[in-house]
């Protein structure tokens, strides 16, 4: 690891001026990617924020139709909140299959989604619930937010506040985890709104990151059964192939993870 | 036996230091004005070297010296050696290709060390070893044995044309041919054996320092075998001579092979402790070093035929091997897929012709050498592949062929050199049908099936050569080093008594099971006798531990030794007693008079001998004695594995739900140390089965180069394992031990893919196998593959 400066931010106003007045100001909301590659050199920040110490970045609000976590919100807390499991329990499910427990006690939901890695899990629940991520300077709907390979709408001195996730009638998570690394090579998130209208989101499985399935959105539209799953053909065409899986497979794990989810739902 | 004696399962005596955190390691040595090591290393997997230019770096803060090939060699270090010299078939030594600790003009494989920066810090000798500039004229590089065999293939060495560094062969290939073509069936596979990264889980590491006061240097490394090194440094790499060299191997965090050899880091960080003035050097490896410096294991292709007549009675064995030896001969890898391969083709059984054919081939990847089995798990995995595959063309139940062409009678020669001393193979496949419940797998898998699972059972009878190994035979056949073991026993004055073996403990246990070969012929605690290894200024000398060898060869040495010491205190004690030395026996820590109470202490025989007050008429002072021991013959631990699996048809994961491992190890001494030795091998057997894969681009990149793509098994990928054990005694070695430390990676990984195939219905299937792997094997033999 090269020499960088450590600070612990007490508020966001005082993280954006500790970034803004850093050579190359790195913010740090769990570190589960951003120290690992550190110590292999292969990022070097002059400065490290802080961020998971800031009060108002921390919580959880469940109330009416809507789920509201703090960016700075471990996994461990979403996973094992009442007001989670009670309103959204497919969230704090997938908050569970994240990592393992030393992961979830240190990991945030706004270090995940900032960091919008294609294989990680919370961007599927954000995606597939049509969240709304708050920032200290606007909100982004979901849909905007993910713009590719760990790219995101987010503006560099722009942080993450909280995400607001929508009550859904019904909704699961499945994931098919990469065997080394755990994270996910496929995950299905599934949801049946309120308003009847349905949303998928496929993780791990894109080579452009997160994306809605519009095949499986339009299937289970129509029929909301692991049955409509069969008769959809999923294109291996933008899928990830490396050598864990092939975009073949890959495929083949949208359909049969969607399938577990509608049946978990 | 008595309570810690042989048999005991006695809690080990280094879990206290282990699982506090008090474990002593190289990194943990800490000498004063140390420095620390960086290296430089290759990012291209072949390339010239234009030019090195480290004046940047030597410009950097705390940077003490950047040193480079030319130096190496200007200074008279020797090239890396391979200690095992194999001829090919038509006579011709083998095609060695020159091996640099540092090289500065050709590097052959992504992670070569090129340069070595030394600075005050960690850290400083990392942000140095950055600014060192290589300039690199690319070469065409390749990867696989199949391209590097190709005609106009990119060369590795000018030394092996064609990048064949020998092309060697056993047995009778007139004789196997005339079986093939005369036979009723045979049975035809190609099959693959996937390279394997090592994985302890210390990294290597080493420190070292010059004393130029007395011109001697001190080594602290990472070691299986701490006096092999000190060898191997002193009489081939030219770094110092032996009793000028101290070798210190402290506590070592697993080896699995990849500690035996001697690589170029400790060689560099001997050599800079002098060019710097006596500093000492360390160097730690970080995980992704390790990776691409540690010597990987197996990566094998072969094609294999078995030939059998109407009584489904095996008649004949061709087996045809290409080896990936990667990009230079590392110290032991020669014997690896020849001596400790094919003359373990017989397996279990009674094959009466065997030929088998070995190219070695050069690639542009990290060196290839002995990993947990080296030889014997490649040669079980053909072997029990083949029969598993045989049974199911034959149409008959797979442990019924087996134990049709089962070896009965003992000694029994092999074709292939290796003659097995003892065994009993009916009863370890009896011990491990009855553990799995065989008879009751078919009501399984139609319950499985009915949840939409896919449900197979595998079979695998393994065997192995452990014990390494008679001098005089492995000298016959290139070794370049005797394998006996030595030991000292030394009774102190108080009657504490102190071990020195030449063994090396870096997980087996050793300061507890051979505490308890003492505690058994002595009677006395285990707390009172210490188990002294891995430094080569307190040990006479010694082989080191691999190959399953430190019970079998090092207790043995210890048995001989201890022979000689009882005998002694026995005279002591008669004398003391004034009795007949005939009449004296030990019991319980005591020397007695038989059928009296009568009986001396060993702290009164220890006194008698140190004090020399009242010993007998012309008897040297002091209790101290040595023994080497040379064995006989291998050992060979064999046994029957049997696995069970559940496949999901619609992902192709693959799921263990029982697995039994029935072995015969001969005499044991601690069975629960021999529970965890199986375990950990056959975590090891099915990581390669289901996991592991240590990939290459064909432009010689690790593409599984760090934990994000290395598949370790973790606990949660394995079932709790089902260990019986049956015996027959090695009448070899005075204790009648045969070795355990490699079996269960030996032995496992056949039988997780005879299980999956057989869940699958398709034997067209390689390792690991990968849930894509499995899901595609399952569309191509014509199964649903969603089932629901």
């Amino acid at each position: 690891m090269y020499q960088t400066t450590y600070h612990k931010a007490a508020s966001v106003a005082e993280a954006v001026s500790l970034l803004s007045g850093a050579e190359d100001g790195k913010l740090l909301a769990g570190g589960h990617t951003l120290l690992p590659t550190m110590k292999q050199r292969l990022a070097s920040p002059s400065d490290i924020i802080d961020i998971t110490g800031i009060a108002e970045l921390n919580g959880i609000d469940a109330s009416g139709d809507t789920v509201t976590v703090g960016a700075a919100t471990p996994h461990a807390d979403v996973e094992t909140s009442a007001a989670v499991k009670g309103a959204i329990p497919a969230l704090a499910a997938l908050a569970g299959t994240i990592g393992d427990p030393h992961v979830r006690n240190v990991g945030t939901l706004g270090g995940s989604i900032a960091n919008a890695d294609p294989a990680a899990d919370y961007p599927g629940a954000v995606l597939g619930l049509g969240a709304t991520v708050h920032t200290n300077q606007r909100t982004i709907a979901a849909d905007d937010f993910f713009t590719g390979l760990f790219e995101t709408a987010l503006n560099d001195d722009e942080i993450i506040t909280s995400v607001a996730f929508p009550v859904p009638a019904q909704a699961a998570y499945a994931k098919f985890p990469n065997p080394a690394s755990r994270y996910s090579m496929t995950g299905v998130f599934v949801a049946k709104m309120k308003d009847g209208s349905v949303r998928v989101a496929v993780t791990g499985a894109g080579d452009d990151g997160v994306f809605r399935s519009s095949a499986l959105e339009a299937a289970l539209s129509s029929n909301w059964s692991a049955d409509a799953v069969d008769g959809v053909d999923i294109s291996a065409d933008g899928l990830l192939s490396d050598i864990h899986a092939s975009a073949a497979y890959r495929a083949n794990l949208i359909k049969q993870m969607a399938k577990r989810a509608v049946a978990a739902a | 036996m008595g309570a810690e004696g042989i048999g005991a399962r006695v809690k080990r005596k280094e879990d206290k230091r282990f699982i506090t955190g008090l474990g002593k390691y190289t990194d943990d040595v800490e000498l004063p004005r140390a420095t620390h090591a960086a290296f430089v290393r290759s990012e291209h997997a072949h390339a010239r070297i234009g030019g090195i230019d480290a004046s940047a770096a030597k410009a950097m803060p705390g940077v003490v010296d950047v040193l480079t090939g030319d130096q190496l060699v200007a200074d008279g270090i020797g090239n890396l050696i391979c200690g095992w010299a194999i001829s090919s078939k038509d006579g011709s030594p083998m095609n060695m290709g020159a091996y640099r600790a540092l090289e500065h003009e050709i590097v052959r494989h992504v992670g070569q060390a090129i340069a070595v920066v030394i600075a005050e810090t960690d850290s400083q000798a990392r942000d140095a070893a950055e600014a060192v500039s290589v300039s690199y004229e690319e070469l065409p590089a390749v990867a696989s044995v199949e391209d590097a065999l190709k005609a106009g293939a990119p060369q590795l060495h000018p030394e092996a044309a064609g990048n064949l560094i020998y092309d060697w062969e056993i047995g009778d290939k007139a004789a196997v041919d005339s079986a093939l073509s005369g036979a009723a069936h045979v049975t035809r596979m190609e099959i693959t054996n996937n390279r394997l990264a090592p994985n302890a889980m210390e990294p290597r590491a080493a420190l070292a320092s010059y004393d130029p006061a007395e011109e001697h240097y001190t080594l602290y490394t990472t070691s299986q075998n701490p006096h092999v090194a000190r060898l191997v440094l002193s009489a081939f790499y030219a770094v110092a001579p032996e009793h000028k060299l101290r070798v210190i191997a402290p506590d070592v965090g697993g080896g699995f092979g990849s500690k035996i050899y001697i690589y170029p880091e400790e060689i560099v960080c001997l050599w800079a402790s002098k060019k710097i003035g006596g500093r000492p050097v360390k160097w730690t490896a970080q995980r992704a070093e390790s990776f691409v410096t540690d010597a990987h294991g197996r990566d094998h292709v072969t094609v294999a035929e078995m030939a059998f007549d109407a009584d489904n009675k095996i008649i004949g064995f061709k087996v045809n091997t290409k080896a990936n030896f990667g990009a230079y001969m590392s110290l032991f890898s020669s014997c690896v897929p020849t001596y400790l391969y094919a003359t373990l083709l017989s397996g279990q059984y009674n094959i009466p012709a065997i030929y088998c054919d070995v190219q070695a081939v050069y690639t542009n990847t990290v060196p290839v050498d002995a990993y947990r089995g080296a030889g014997r798990p490649e040669a079980t995995y053909v072997v029990e592949r083949m029969m598993e595959t045989a049974a199911r063309e034959l149409g008959v139940d797979p442990t019924d062929l087996r134990a049709k062409n089962f070896i009965q009678e003992f000694p029994h020669q092999t074709p292939v050199i290796m003659c097995y001393d003892a065994g009993g193979y009916d009863a370890h496949m009896a011990a491990a049908k009855e553990a799995i419940d065989y008879a009751g797998f078919p009501a399984r898998k139609a319950e499985a099936a009915s949840r939409g699972k896919l449900r197979g059972i595998g079979t695998s009878c393994y065997i192995e050569a452990c014990g390494i190994a008679p001098s005089a035979a492995v000298g016959s056949l290139g070794a370049g080093v005797g394998l006996w073991e030595s030991a000292e026993v030394r009774v102190n004055p108080v009657g504490t008594i102190e071990i020195l073996t030449g063994s090396h403990s870096h997980g087996q246990s050793h300061e507890t099971t051979f505490a308890q070969v003492v505690a058994d012929r002595l009677g006395v605690p285990i707390d009172t006798v210490a188990i002294v290894h891995g430094d080569t200024d307190k040990v006479q000398f010694g082989m080191g531990t691999y190959g399953s060898r430190s019970g079998a060869v090092g207790m043995s040495a210890i048995v001989k030794a201890m022979e000689k010491v009882e005998a002694k205190a026995k005279k002591i004690a008669a004398h003391l007693l004034e009795a007949d030395e005939g009449d004296i026996v030990i019991e319980n820590g005591e020397f007695k008079v038989a059928g009296t109470d009568q009986a001396k202490t060993m702290t009164d025989i220890g006194l008698a001998a140190y004090t020399a007050h009242n010993l007998p008429e012309g008897m040297e002072p002091g209790l101290k004695e040595g023994a080497f021991y040379d064995p006989t013959n291998f050992t060979f631990p064999a046994g029957t594995y049997m696995c069970e699996v559940e496949i999901d048809p619609a992902t192709g994961q693959t799921e263990i739900v029982n697995f039994v491992a029935a072995d015969d190890f001969g005499t044991i001494i601690n069975p629960m140390v021999v529970e965890g030795q199986v375990h950990g091998g056959l975590v090891q057997g099915i990581g390669q089965a289901l996991l592991e894969n240590a990939v290459y681009d064909d432009s010689g990149q690790l593409l599984s180069g760090s934990y994000m793509d290395y598949c370790m098994p973790r606990a949660d990928d394995v079932p709790s394992f089902e260990v019986r054990h049956t015996t027959t005694v090695c009448p070899g070695n005075p204790l009648g031990m045969k070795g355990c430390g490699e079996a269960g990676a030996i032995g496992s990984p056949p039988a997780v893919i005879n299980a999956v195939t057989d869940a699958i219905g398709n034997n067209d299937l390689s390792m690991p196998a990968t849930p894509e792997k499995v899901w595609s094997a399952i569309g191509a033999a014509g199964m649903p593959q969603a089932a629901e």
